[in-house]
């Protein structure tokens, strides 16, 4: 074990070579716009630590990997606590780097054993029993809490927020899961549906006066057809062309809704789109003209929350529906025929299976519930603007998809919460949400490919699981 | 006519520099048939590198802007070089083998994580840069239209046309392009006959991100502001520039990027400069639905 540490030393500072060599013009020269050209402001000591604490990660883990697990121990517990400490390093950031670099020294350490356990644990009797029950219910309990969740007492405007946000973020990863995660087509351009249905509620509610519910389905339809449309030319191609061009026609949507300033009122947005009604009455402290409050029609006292909690069951319906809807597709056999063009499309096409129609319906469905989604959010919003319609939306949405695992609806709603709620939790870290975005679609791609609940059966098998023995 | 001309050159300038970006994507592409989605991002890189390294040369004092220009080229590159070789290694290398789609995930993650590290780091602001390369030559004058052409014009065309030559030469004449070619065409092959294809591949990183850290301070001198968000839009049409020609193809990313820099400039010029990204999109859906194998490119057969 000793005559291999000049090699792990080795390799250390070399990983520490190219850390620095890569944050040498990025990190150490800040460039700061002072009103009368650029100047720099050195920032070399972070540069410093940042590699500093590189080396001694890199060294750690080597050490963990070799089963050296007090050495590797001690010197994540060492990190952690230099981090911790409160010995004045130039940033905050630096502080959580060096923690996070022990916190994962530390994990590499343990991880073998806890592995082994989780494994034995999970192969025991007992354990079998629990996660199927577990799996079994744990959507249930899930379900029940979603409902109930406005009656509870964390029911307070910033939570309620926070929920129907989440949940507008599970429905459009439900929805894209159908795309990505059934289908297997990596759809970049998935917020270009979100738009066409947003838009349609906007114009349609300002410009006619339609209703929320009337133009629900109408929205639907809107991204639907465009989803056929644009599908129709580009879905023959291979996967990765087929990523780039829906991520230009996203793109096209955008700059259009940008420009064509007679129908979108160009970057100025739309402003006044009526909320959704519950059964023709409003939720606003007074009616229009021939209208009723929610309020009036209850017989209740008015509560701003009301409008709030509509607005949370109208969005957790919708993603029902995309839940129930998914689960059930996937057994028929058009389902079936998406997962099958999935696994390999070759073999499909031998079996008679259309490529592109099948493709096609997947497209449409999957942009249909973005339309739905869409129309959802202009009515919560009251005013768009080509702005929330960006690329990184898409990029959002597909991260969640890949994060809970591509074809995991309960995976999907975990990386929901993770991925939008954290970050509202914590608002500090709103400026480094994008880095662990990025950086976690990386990881999960490196080391579980299959999302974070790494399990994928199949929808039908040919021969029934016998029983283990 | 007068008009048309300066359109002309101004669309070759802006071609070439697209076209330097595309042989990143053309030559990853035909190594290992990814897009590396992430390759604009080190274009962007590359081009933050080159600001931050002509403001050094006026720091230390280098008053002659061919020197500095030869400094900071040979600074981009080698440094943007080095975030291409970590890339490959960290997000693409483990993916060799795994699923179909994983690598265009982590190359979207790396893209991701690449711009929000520049805009933490150096500010979401866009960064003016003063001009290096003054003055210019008028060409003729018609109309009481003058028609120009600047140095830095000239500059540009000169570097992009050496390094593609040198590029060129590389490729089709020495041991480490034919390693190269010898990978293309089949791996396993190589591998077996003693072509070390890890360290091809590595290199072929190198080299694109070198010349896409070359256009990054091409497009910041050219334009003389940079933000962290430019490598999105010039990868795509980098990216379209790359399928134009035919992926996979060299020749075909230079035309390529010709052709999406005439299409530009001249859809701007003379139609509405409102819709010129539009125009770039269309061309690639275009393409790639009627042509997949681009102008140049040889049309791919799937085996089973």
């Amino acid at each position: 074990m000793v005559g291999r540490l000049p090699a792990l030393l080795k390799d250390s500072a070399l990983t520490a070579l190219v850390a620095g060599a890569l944050g040498l013009f990025i990190v150490g020269f800040r460039t700061t716009d002072l009103g009368k050209g650029l100047f720099f402001d050195y920032q070399f000591v972070d540069l410093g630590i940042a590699v500093v604490t590189i080396f001694f990660g890199r060294l750690g883990l080597h050490l963990a990997s070799m089963g050296l697990k007090w050495p590797a121990f001690a010197l994540g517990t060492a990190l952690g606590a230099v981090g911790a400490s409160p010995l004045r390093l130039p940033s905050t950031f630096l502080h959580w780097f060096v923690v996070i670099a022990g916190v994962l020294i530390i994990l590499r350490t343990i991880w073998p054993w806890a592995n082994a356990a989780l494994a034995t644990a999970r192969h025991s009797q007992r354990g079998k029993a629990f996660g199927q029950r577990g799996a079994k219910w744990f959507g249930a309990i899930l379900l029940i809490a979603a409902v109930l969740l406005p009656f509870s007492p964390f029911s307070n405007q910033k939570n309620m927020d926070l929920a129907v946000l989440i949940l507008t973020y599970v429905m459009l990863g439900w929805g894209l899961n159908i795309v990505v995660g059934l289908a297997g087509l990596l759809d970049l351009g998935y917020v270009a549906f979100y738009a066409v249905g947003a838009y349609s509620y906007a114009l349609l509610s300002t410009q006619y006066g339609l209703s929320f519910w009337t133009v629900l389905p109408l929205a639907g339809m809107f991204a639907a057809t465009f989803g056929l449309l644009l599908g129709f030319p580009v879905l023959r191609l291979r996967g990765d062309y087929l990523a780039i061009v829906t991520m230009g026609f996203g793109e096209i949507i955008r700059l259009v809704l940008l420009n064509w300033v007679d129908l979108s009122n160009g970057p100025a947005g739309i402003g006044g789109i009526p909320g959704p009604t519950f059964f023709g009455a409003v939720f606003a402290e007074t009616a229009p003209a021939g209208k009723q409050t929610f309020a009036q029609m209850m017989n209740i006292p008015f509560s701003s929350n009301q409008r709030l909690i509509y607005l949370y069951y109208i969005i957790l319906l919708l993603a029902l529906v995309t839940n129930f809807f998914t689960q059930r597709i996937r057994r028929l056999p058009v389902g079936r025929a998406w997962e099958a063009l999935r696994e390999d499309e070759t073999a499909c096409k031998a079996l008679g299976i259309n490529p592109t129609n099948t493709k096609l319906t997947a497209f449409a469905v999957g942009a249909m519930f973005a339309g739905f989604a869409g129309s959802f959010f202009a009515a919560k919003q009251r005013f768009i603007s080509p702005e929330s319609f960006t690329f990184i939306e898409s990029a959002i949405i597909l991260s969640i998809v890949v994060l809970g695992g591509m074809g995991s609806q309960i995976g999907v709603v975990l990386a929901a919460v993770l991925l939008i709620g954290l970050p509202e939790w914590f608002r500090d870290l709103g400026a480094y949400r994008m880095i662990v975005f990025g950086l976690a679609m990386v990881l999960i791609m490196v080391f579980r490919p299959r999302g974070l609940i790494a399990h994928r059966e199949p929808s039908v098998r040919l021969h029934p699981v016998r029983a283990g023995p | 006519m007068a008009y048309f001309t300066q359109q002309l050159i101004n669309a070759v300038t802006l071609g070439a520099i697209y076209g330097l970006i595309a042989i990143g994507y053309t030559m990853v592409y035909g190594i290992i048939g990814m897009i590396n989605f992430a390759h604009g991002d080190i274009f962007m890189i590359g081009a933050f590198i080159s600001l931050i390294g002509f403001m050094i040369c006026a720091t230390v004092g280098i008053n002659s802007a061919a020197f500095a220009i030869l400094v900071v080229l040979l600074l981009a590159m080698v440094f943007t070089a080095v975030y291409g070789w970590t890339i490959e290694r960290v997000a693409y290398r483990p993916l060799r083998g795994s699923f179909k789609l994983a690598p265009l995930i982590s190359a979207i993650g790396v893209s991701i994580l690449l711009q929000n590290y520049v805009q933490l780091a150096q500010g979401a602001r866009p960064k003016p840069a003063g001009s290096v390369v003054q003055g210019g030559y008028n060409l003729f004058s018609a109309d009481g239209f003058d028609v120009r052409v600047t140095w830095l014009q000239i500059i540009i065309v000169v570097v992009t046309v050496l390094l593609m030559a040198g590029f060129s030469w590389l490729i089709a004449a020495t041991p480490l392009g034919r390693q190269q070619r010898a990978c293309e065409q089949d791996m396993k092959m190589a591998a077996l006959l003693g072509v070390d294809v890890d360290r091809t591949i590595s290199l072929t990183f190198v080299m694109g991100s070198a010349l896409a850290a070359v256009a990054g301070m091409l497009f910041l001198m050219y334009y003389g502001v940079v933000d962290f968000f430019i490598g999105f839009l010039a990868g795509i049409k980098a990216f379209t520039a790359a399928v134009l020609g035919g992926i996979g193809s060299l020749p075909g990313a230079m035309l390529g990027g010709l052709l999406i820099g005439l299409i530009e400039v001249f859809w701007a010029g003379y139609f509405s400069s409102e819709y010129k990204d539009v125009a770039v999109f269309a061309i690639l859906v275009l393409v790639l639905i009627f042509r997949p194998s681009g102008l140049l490119g040889k049309p791919e057969i799937e085996k089973v």
